[in-house]
């Protein structure tokens, strides 16, 4: 019988898992040179894992303020007043939950093969140029003057492309869609995902102003009481 | 218990004297735009040097609807609109006297004033807009009438509207410049002989494009009618700076398209009409970049005069709030002070706005006053900064700088001056640091360049030895690795031959 604490040091100390982890996330950087044959054995083969998925994902976002914070202030003019690292995160994470669920939503009614963990991990997985690309990149852009803005631009774009086009192989690939059943299915999901965001902001604010009755009522018992 | 009394006395006179000292320092509101367009607090630019009203001056009646302002050398000319004459005030030996009254003259079938709204002083003449008779006067400076320019009898000119002449320059060879009201084709122009030589300078028309397809296609003729038409825009004044470039401003423009430079207030034209002026900092010269509507105070600024001074520097008087902006011959805000109100230094309807030497003179018709404003220390060293810098004494120019900065740690130019010359003294290091501070990304990218130069020139031994290991390092590690698995797979072969 092990105690918890043994349990948490094995958990930590494993030494097959760590190399699962590693091939797993290794394995990215063969995905993102080879799409469709990499997604295809990503997740029929069993070959990604989510926790290297999560680690791409997390790094994506770190990346996404590595790059806000470490540009030289000549490409990238950032009021520190009015940024919020947070908020810059959440720009890529939500959309990227609600691009996830609502594709996989959509896929079990256009018999796509995938589950929501297999959408999960292959889209994850299609991020891994943003932090390749944009890490070095940034790094690069403290030793650049204005004038050769152009290519600090330009690899920015060029991973966000890049990544676009993994995405598109992504959804091929784990649904074993056609590329007409693909683009028609990302149409739909862009679709979906405004409806999603609509339904989440009318939840919100209908769940604020009930909220905002009960207090409301709450006041008026308390000034009734006093 | 008597410490306490001490404590008590010595507050008690530190309280009756501070209010004096802080009076005197604070006397306006001044402040400028930082990088991101907010408001930052700055030091007042200029004071008040004199209120001058009928009652200084000793004039008989009060200024009524004064609208024009002329100065030239130590002679100030005010156009008494309402009264129909000219007022001359002499400055001399710091103190302002009048020398003149100008009500009428000789020479011509009407030798008096109706509502003259502008006035123009050239050496040997006087040109004024004589509005309400129609005509534009030159007279001699002894008063006898020499000429007249007239409503001109052209078919590019509208022949339906009566000639009203508002205000008017006049350049080197005495050919008029005039604006005229409910003309919008831009500046009327007329040779010295009095013939009208045409327009000059219309603003660009702008509309959008969905205005444009509502009214060519969907609206009837007669809501295309109602509707605004696509036109210039009229101008509102006009003024000359010293290089015979003319600069002109217009209040009739569409707020939205102010934070784009969709529209230009303030436009400085050339001799073809062509707006020359530069725009070069952070914000396009349109008076506040941001604003509250507070009250009946609400809108962009509206600027109704300009002046523009010697070093290239120019102020713009805003009507909405009462606000003077200075620019410099960049584009640069300089600095924002004045105000609405009844206190010295602020303004409840200004009209006209002039400079002698770097005091500015601000005319409101109002409070039928002249108000003088006078550079503080702190506006004289931006300018002696500024005259340094164009004189080519960079160092200098430096120096003036850091004495702005003292007194306002947010002079943004003070940073660009600092910066530009470190740069010259080629410190580069230094200098980066300024224009990173003000986010001057033009200049920290020559710094920058120069910096990187000097740096990989320094250490272009130790980048060979980096780049060396770089390559060799792999390959040596490769061979290594190569010669190892070799030498198994023979001694595995010779196993296996056993």
């Amino acid at each position: 019988m092990k105690t918890t604490a043994r349990r948490f040091v094995d958990f930590f100390t494993n030494r097959a898992a760590y190399d699962r982890f590693f091939k797993s996330l290794r394995y990215a950087l063969y995905v993102i040179v080879h799409p469709f044959d990499g997604f295809w054995d990503l997740t029929h083969e069993k070959r990604g894992s989510l926790a290297a998925a999560n680690f791409i994902l997390i790094l994506s976002l770190l990346t996404c303020v590595f790059r806000i914070e470490f540009t030289t202030f000549q490409f990238i003019k950032v009021n520190y007043e009015r940024v919020n690292f947070f908020m810059e995160m959440m720009g890529i994470l939500l959309p990227f939950i609600i691009f996830v669920v609502t594709n996989w939503a959509l896929t079990t009614l256009f018999d796509g093969k995938g589950t929501l963990k297999d959408v999960w991990i292959a889209s994850a997985y299609a991020m891994t140029p943003y932090p390749l690309v944009v890490i070095p990149n940034t790094i690069i852009s403290n030793f650049l003057t204005e004038e050769e803005d152009t290519f600090n631009y330009f690899f920015h774009d060029f991973s966000i492309v890049w990544s676009a086009l993994l995405f598109i192989s992504a959804i091929m690939m784990v649904h074993a869609y056609s590329i007409g059943k693909t683009m028609l299915c990302i149409l739909f999901t862009i679709v979906g995902m405004a409806v999603v965001i609509f339904l989440l902001l009318l939840f919100f604010s209908l769940i604020s102003d009930a909220g905002a009755y009960f207090y409301s009522l709450y006041k008026e018992v308390i000034y009734r009481l006093y | 218990m008597k410490r306490l009394a001490v404590l008590l006395a010595l507050i008690l006179v530190l309280a009756a004297v501070s209010p004096a000292a802080v009076t005197q320092a604070d006397t306006g509101y001044s402040y400028n735009y930082d990088f991101w367009g907010e408001v930052a607090n700055s030091p007042d630019p200029y004071a008040v040097k004199a209120t001058l009203t009928h009652i200084e001056l000793g004039l008989d009646k009060k200024l009524s609807k004064a609208q024009g302002l002329f100065v030239k050398d130590n002679f100030i000319y005010i156009c008494d609109t309402g009264n129909n004459r000219i007022v001359v005030i002499e400055f001399a030996d710091e103190e302002y006297k009048v020398a003149q009254i100008i009500d009428s003259f000789e020479g011509a079938e009407i030798n008096t004033f109706n509502s003259p709204s502008d006035i123009f002083v050239t050496d040997d003449h006087y040109f004024i807009a004589d509005t309400e008779n129609n005509r534009i006067l030159k007279l001699t400076k002894d008063l006898q009438f020499v000429l007249e320019f007239t409503k001109p009898d052209d078919i590019n000119f509208d022949q339906s509207i009566t000639f009203l002449p508002s205000k008017l320059i006049v350049d080197g060879a005495d050919r008029v410049f005039c604006l005229v009201k409910r003309v919008n084709k831009g500046v009327v122009k007329y040779e010295n002989d009095g013939h009208f030589n045409g327009f000059v300078g219309a603003t660009p028309v702008t509309y959008d494009l969905f205005d444009y397809i509502w009214k060519t296609w969907i609206a009837s003729d007669a809501q295309a009618d109602a509707m605004a038409d696509f036109v210039p825009t009229e101008y509102d004044n006009i003024a000359v700076d010293n290089e015979g470039f003319m600069y002109v401003c217009t209040t009739n423009f569409y707020e939205g398209s102010l934070g784009d430079g969709g529209v230009n207030p303030i436009r400085r034209l050339n001799s073809l009409g062509n707006d020359i002026l530069i725009q070069n900092g952070d914000w396009y010269v349109i008076g506040d970049v941001d604003w509250t509507d507070v009250g009946v105070y609400t809108g962009s600024s509206r600027i109704v005069d300009i002046t523009a001074l010697d070093d290239g520097t120019y102020f713009g008087l805003d009507r909405t709030r009462g606000r003077i902006f200075g620019y410099d011959d960049q584009g640069n805000i300089l600095c924002c002070f004045g105000g609405n109100g009844n206190k010295d230094g602020y303004f409840r309807m200004p009209t006209a706005i002039e400079h002698m030497g770097h005091d500015l003179l601000v005319l409101d018709s109002q409070d039928a006053q002249l108000t003088v404003f006078t550079p503080t220390y702190y506006g004289q060293k931006i300018f002696s900064a500024i005259y340094e810098y164009q004189q080519g004494r960079y160092d200098r120019s430096a120096d003036e700088w850091r004495e702005v900065l003292m007194l306002n740690g947010n002079n943004e130019l003070a940073y660009k001056g600092i910066g530009r010359a470190l740069l010259r003294q080629n410190k580069y290091e230094e200098a980066m640091n300024y224009f990173k501070i003000k986010y001057d990304d033009d200049n920290y990218g020559d710094a920058f360049q120069l910096y990187r130069k000097q740096w990989v020139e320094d250490h272009i031994v130790l980048l060979f030895i980096v780049i060396l290991l770089v390559l060799v390092v792999p390959l040596v590690i490769g061979r290594i690795k190569r010669v190892r698995w070799e030498v198994k797979r023979f001694e595995n072969d010779s196993k296996k031959i056993r």
